[in-house]
């Protein structure tokens, strides 16, 4: 890395990308830098883009419920503003050290939280962005309003791409009310064939939780449902007494909850060993469990979304490879840099998908400055 | 100049994306055996007469006679008719069922129109999974349907008894539950596309990569055919409570929506109608709406029964507190009918009204209501002609309904403008120029009123990305025709590509 520079503009920031994408010279795009292990290791860009100085909050519309952001906003200190007119980003993601974690970032990986069982991921909460080029273009799509179909949605195809298409310079997101109360049902269990049809169960019922994780390790673990609202007990309780009739022990309702939920966010990193984060139908989830015990890791897993965090010893990593099931798609995130260049991160991957990821890619980023070689298939 | 991909030269870049020019042109006769060999004679259509039906979707006043209309009956048969489209250098047309309201399905001349409609297979329910898997064809109902009593569908288009999957897909519909439950966008889960050139390419929202799946459902039929769908469906809410309150003026109606969305009450629809469309609602149903009040609003709030209760009896409350001259809730399923069967029949009981009218499909920010329903009514008075107004309140969708006289000298064409006027508004306003229609032919001149020209431009990447010669609905979407240049320089492989890196994980 020979340079690293923080804009303050959007012209600024386009002009920075533009003269590296004319001299061929590769750019790191960088938030906090709290997940700047993952990915590919490509070749070490000659140009940092940080994007520290872009940090207004340009709009909170609490009567619209949305927000125009731009991308250096951490998104502690976005929620703290969205706090004060009871609303929320529902996007929940763990942020790192200090919580500096970003908005650009949060949503150039696409990451989210317990939460995106209610309300969806990144793409789903994300209404319009500004981007950069490496060709000095700035674009914008989508709007500033939740209902909107105009153009096409070049934030979706932003959001996760790693920063392989160009630097994001502003997001809009619709926000959500912050519920006025929320509690968690917990129950435990030491069998993964009573565990996971619970969660089917709960997943299935018109119960509208916030959130439905498991966290499991060697052969035990337990349950935790979110349900939030007006008055959110009577129904806490009905979602208790269905887990317990199915099998779990230990059953709880639990009013102060948040410490929980910090400890499920905290096993999406691994500060020491390998982190793999997996996703498969729900239905697969005790092959997922099962494939976690063998290799000794610990998970923590969205049970009604399908996706599951799994901590592990690096050198147990190719064997968790050989035991999941097939179809389980996985990608690497947190691991020793050796792994991490001794094997590809996002498993590999084939076929015409990847042939018109190559053709998006360059149509965005002609020049192919922007973060060569950490996303998938090398891109 | 033409020349045929199959002799591209430059084998680094895949074969599609290097020509900037369409290939050879075949002769339509040519071209409609090769399309009978592949789908049987009967389900290609030449004769004007057969075409007919084709000729519009659900736009009427554009119409446009394909050189033949094509129904494949499988996948496969897409994929083929694409292929064979391609080899032509014959652009193409995707259909649903045809109830569009952008003119997005409008046939190009020189050009086929691919119709999914017998593509109507549900091809599995995993309820376990939450997700159905189904054909472009299905209906929109049918996928809620399968799925019930336990699981449900939520996009709800007021056409979901005719409409299908594909088409929805296609506009990224919604519908009145949209402020509560999302859009198509976030209940399609896995595709199976073909792209303009033949390639069949499968997406999964959980694939390590870009989500093309996300870029690709609202395109408009400009990127390609979804032939298999994947569905997400959610539990049915097991409590619903409506009621309908009657305000003075839509201002004290907005209040009331203020007021909802300020307690953070997220409701499963909230509707308003205006005075105007109150009247034609009424005097076509006869549910019993008031005809002396100034604006309705419908309030429905579903889920969980505990939180329901809770939830309607501040609803009322709000109501009553914006000035709500009378507040009804249902007491039943018949009377929560009534109140639904107003406002569905809104639209079509215009004719009751007005000889003819637009219907207009604009956002705003909600907040604005107040300041953009003063601007529609001066330019109402100024244009000389009604605008009712139909209003998804939550998420700031306005139907404005512009009614004319076609029979009327140049009446039509000054209700077409002050339709565009209104759009323009929205925008002005900080919204959009389409919430739900799309942009098809309809409102592509309307475009550069949002984006810019660097905006378009980054659009016409990602189409050119998919279609690098422009076969899949050209005319469409952008309001200038454009082509797509090659790729400007080589694209630099990375190392670790170039090694052909293929250990997993």
């Amino acid at each position: 890395l020979s340079e690293a520079v923080e804009p303050t503009t959007f012209e600024e920031a386009a002009y920075v990308l533009a003269s590296a994408g004319a001299n061929g010279s590769a750019v790191r795009f960088c938030g906090a830098g709290t997940k700047a292990g993952w990915g590919a290791v490509g070749a070490e860009p000659s140009l940092e883009l940080r994007t520290g100085s872009l940090d207004r909050i340009a709009e909170h519309n609490a009567g619209d419920l949305t927000a125009v952001l731009e991308a250096g906003v951490p998104l502690a200190r976005a929620q703290a503003q969205f706090a004060e007119a009871g609303q929320m980003l529902a996007l929940d993601p763990p942020l790192g050290p200090d919580d500096a974690a970003t908005l650009g970032g949060v949503i150039a990986t696409a990451d989210s939280g317990p939460l995106r069982h209610r309300y969806g991921g990144v793409r789903d909460l994300v209404i319009g962005m500004t981007v950069a080029l490496s060709d000095g273009t700035v674009a914008r799509s989508g709007g500033r309003v939740i209902k909107n179909v105009a153009g096409y949605d070049l934030a979706k195809l932003f959001a996760g791409s790693f920063g392989t298409l160009g630097m994001i310079l502003s997001v809009n997101v619709r926000l959500h009310p912050r519920p006025p109360r929320r509690v968690t049902v917990l129950g435990v269990a030491s069998d993964r064939e009573v565990l996971c049809p619970v969660a089917r169960a709960l997943a299935a019922a018109p119960l509208e939780l916030d959130a439905l994780d498991i966290a499991w390790r060697g052969g035990r673990g337990g349950l935790l449902a979110a349900v939030s609202g007006a008055d959110p007990r009577a129904r806490a309780e009905r979602a208790a007494r269905l887990t317990e009739e199915k099998g779990l022990e230990q059953v709880d309702i639990a009013d102060d909850d948040e410490s929980l939920w910090a400890r499920q966010r905290a096993g999406q990193r691994s500060a020491n060993a390998a982190l793999v984060r997996v996703a498969a139908p729900p239905s697969l989830l005790p092959e997922v469990l099962r494939a976690a015990d063998a290799c000794g890791a610990t998970v923590i897993g969205r049970a009604g979304v399908g996706t599951s965090y799994l901590e592990l010893d690096p050198e147990s990593v190719p064997r968790l490879e050989e035991e999941l099931p097939a179809s389980a798609r996985r990608v690497l995130l947190d691991a020793p840099a050796e792994l991490r260049s001794a094997a590809d991160p996002w498993g590999a991957r084939n076929g015409p998908a990847l042939e018109l990821m190559r053709r998006v890619k360059r149509r965005f980023d002609p020049a192919g400055v922007c973060n060569p070689g950490v996303f998938v298939g090398g891109i | 100049m033409a020349r045929s991909p199959a002799h591209d030269p430059l084998p680094a870049i895949p074969i599609s994306e290097q020509l900037s020019d369409t290939p050879a042109v075949a002769t339509g006769e040519d071209l409609t055996a090769r399309l009978a060999a592949i789908c049987g004679p009967e389900h290609v259509l030449t004769h004007p007469d057969a075409l007919a039906t084709y000729r519009s979707d659900g736009l009427g006043h554009y119409r446009q006679t394909p050189l033949a209309a094509v129904l494949p009956g499988t996948g496969d048969e897409v994929r083929r008719v694409v292929q064979t489209c391609f080899e032509a250098g014959v652009p193409w047309v995707a259909r649903g069922s045809g109830t569009g309201l952008s003119g997005g399905a409008l046939p190009i001349s020189e050009g086929v129109l691919i119709v999914l409609a017998r593509l109507r297979r549900i091809l599995s329910v995993e309820l376990d999974d939450a997700r159905v898997v189904v054909e472009p064809g299905v209906t929109n109902l049918a996928v809620s349907r399968v799925v019930a009593p336990t699981h449900f569908y939520p996009p709800d288009p007021s056409s979901q008894v005719v409409c299908s999957i594909g088409g929805n897909i296609a506009e990224n519909s919604g519908g009145a539950h949209c402020f509560k439950y999302g859009f198509t966008t976030n209940y399609v889960t896995g595709l199976e596309l073909v792209l303009s050139d033949g390639t069949v390419v499968e997406l999964d929202r959980d694939d390590p990569g870009y989500d093309l799946l996300g870029a690709f459902v609202g395109s408009e039929g400009t990127l390609g055919i979804a032939t298999r769908i994947t569905l997400r469906v959610i539990p049915a809410p097991e409590h619903v409570r409506t009621l309908l309150a009657f305000f003075e003026d839509t201002v004290s109606a907005g209040e009331a929506v203020t007021g909802i969305v300020s307690a953070g009450i997220v409701p499963g629809a909230i509707e308003m109608m205006d005075r105007l469309s109150i009247r034609a609602a009424e005097e076509a149903t006869g549910a019993g709406y008031r005809l002396d009040v100034g604006a309705a609003l419908i309030v429905e709030i579903d889920g969980p029964e505990e939180e329901c209760t809770t939830r309607f009896e501040q609803v009322k409350t709000l109501c009553t507190g914006a000035g709500a001259l009378e507040v009804r809730a249902a007491a039943s399923a018949a009377e929560r009918e009534l109140i639904w069967k107003a406002r569905k029949a809104a639209f079509a009981a215009m004719g009751r009204i007005s000889p003819a009218y637009f219907v207009q499909d604009g956002v705003i920010p909600r907040t604005r209501l107040s300041e953009v329903l003063r601007r529609i009514d001066a330019l109402s008075a100024e244009y000389g002609l009604q605008v009712a107004n139909v209003f998804h309140a939550g998420d700031g969708n306005l139907h404005p309904l512009v009614c004319y006289d076609g029979a009327r000298e140049g009446e039509p064409e000054r209700a077409e403008q002050l339709a565009g006027e209104i759009v323009r508004v929205c925008v002005e306003e900080g919204g959009s120029i389409t919430g739900e229609h799309g942009v098809g032919v309809d409102k592509k001149a309307f475009m550069p009123a949002m984006f810019s020209e660097p905006d378009l431009e980054a659009f016409q990447r990602l189409r050119c990305a998919f279609d690098p010669h422009g076969l899949a609905n050209p005319g469409k979407v952008m309001p200038t025709p454009r082509l797509c240049g090659e790729v400007p320089g080589p694209y630099r492989e990375h190392p670790l590509e170039r090694a052909g890196l293929a250990t997993r994980l």
